[in-house]
């Protein structure tokens, strides 16, 4: 009990002083998280209005698949990710293993299938009425998918969010493919690990307060952005 | 002057069950039509391929402009429009909805400014204009529908049951907003309904959907 309490002493100590280590490992850890996103989301986006808008062959596949890869291990991401990336593996040549490049890559690959799931789930809830309205106002098909996807917006900004909770909180990928190393691929997740392991639990526990303030900010924002869709239809309830 | 609206022998079938089996008629440029007929007479199933929305299974739907007949593109799209019974509000202003169809025109702001203001005048609801849609009441609702289609001012306007689960108020300012457009507009005007007293009220050319096809009455 002594060693926790002293942990959270020397936690807030760390946290009010912004120790430097502590500093750089927030900024790498919000920098991988955040670069994986925008390339998952700049992919999955696309895709996803695709798959709810445009008759696309296999489309049933896919979508299993993408549901699959929802719940994708980290770990199993990490392995096949580290054999590719690996000095002997096809994509060696790139010598980005252990690099905080690996990483972001790593993290996009497990919150595509989120963001891209989630996206087609936004969009392909969208009222049919509304697509029909946008064709009899004289939308072009193309204008047709904006309106629809802009009707879907509090739907997809929720996609992304719920894929920014996947890897801020993930350790796997992270881990085996960026390995930890000191103020270079050292981020928050993996940091705890290391810490716990080294007996240093001030700092595990100040890095697993802001880790938990991140979340809680991610589920605030989450049902912000829920709330702030579902007022207009709530209202038309009360007519 | 509106649009000629030639149907020929348009069939329509859903799984199956034919809901259009012959469906020939023209409704003239600049005329006033009023088609009735009983619930699932396929009336709506008529208007989506006659606004070029659906295709039909066999026969034609042709627009002229006098004698030249226009290609089924989306600038003819953009001459006619349908008000569905549930018109599909999007998640934005009252303001915002009625310019919709002006701003995918890419229309100068001033002009959808101000034709924007004219069309809500016309189904009186100008006080509203920076209300979300989404909370209008149905009546109001419909007239948004009435307004977004009169703002990109049709020459072709098809209205789908337009006072269906409405109150009587609002009723009768749709149908004094519909007699107004009949009135001002040069436009081709084609209305369903199932009520006998408001096809009295409002007149017209009536004609009647049965069995899959058109006749006068």
């Amino acid at each position: 009990m002594d060693t926790i309490l002293q942990g959270f002493i020397s936690a807030m100590w760390l946290i009010t002083h912004l120790n430097p280590e502590l500093t750089r490992i927030i900024l790498l850890s919000l920098e991988v998280s955040g670069l994986a996103l925008v390339l998952a989301t700049v992919l999955a986006l696309p895709l996803g209005a695709l798959l709810a808008l445009k008759p696309f062959p296999w489309r049933g596949v896919w979508l299993s698949l993408l549901n699959t890869g929802m719940g994708l291990p980290p770990v199993v991401v990490g392995l096949f990710l580290y054999l590719l990336l690996s000095r002997s593996g096809p994509l060696g040549f790139l010598a980005l293993l252990y690099t905080p490049s690996a990483m972001i890559i790593g993290q996009a690959v497990l919150s595509f299938p989120i963001v891209t799931s989630l996206t087609h789930a936004a969009i392909v809830g969208v009222d049919p009425v509304i697509r029909l309205a946008a064709q009899t106002l004289g939308a072009t098909p193309f204008q047709e998918a904006v309106t629809v996807i802009r009707e879907a917006r509090y739907g997809v900004v929720a996609a992304v969010i719920a894929g920014f909770g996947r890897v801020s909180a993930e350790v796997g990928v992270v881990l085996m493919v960026g390995g930890n190393i000191a103020n270079y691929t050292r981020v928050m997740t993996t940091a705890i690990a290391l810490e716990t392991d080294k007996g240093n639990f001030d700092l595990g526990i100040a890095l697993g307060i802001i880790l938990l303030a991140l979340s809680l900010m991610v589920n605030v924002a989450l049902r912000a952005v829920q709330r702030h869709g579902r007022v207009p239809a709530g209202v038309r309830l009360w007519d | 002057m509106g649009l000629t609206v030639e149907l020929a022998a348009v069939a329509k079938a859903y799984n199956g069950n034919l809901v259009l089996t012959d469906c020939s008629y023209t409704f003239a440029a600049g005329g006033d039509y009023l088609l009735l007929g009983d619930n699932g007479s396929g009336k709506s199933t008529l208007f989506r391929i006659a606004a070029l929305l659906e295709a039909p299974d066999r026969g034609q739907v042709r627009y002229l402009e006098g004698e030249r007949v226009l290609a089924p593109d989306i600038h003819l799209k953009r001459r006619l429009t349908l008000v569905f019974p549930k018109i599909g509000v999007f998640s934005r202003s009252v303001f915002d909805n009625v310019a919709y169809g002006l701003k995918i025109r890419r229309m100068h702001k001033h002009v959808i400014q101000q034709k924007v203001f004219k069309a809500l005048e016309e189904v009186g609801l100008t006080h509203k204009s920076s209300q979300p849609a989404a909370t209008l009441s149905s009546g109001e609702t419909m007239r948004l529908g009435l307004a977004r289609a009169l703002a990109i001012a049709p020459e072709v306007l098809f209205l789908d049951e337009p006072t269906t689960h409405i109150d009587k108020a609002n009723t009768r300012l749709i149908e004094a907003c519909i007699r107004r457009i009949r009135q001002e507009g040069d436009l081709t005007l084609i209305i369903i309904t199932h009520d006998p007293a408001q096809a009295e009220r409002l007149g017209g050319r009536r004609l009647l959907l049965s069995k899959g096809r058109i006749r006068e009455i």
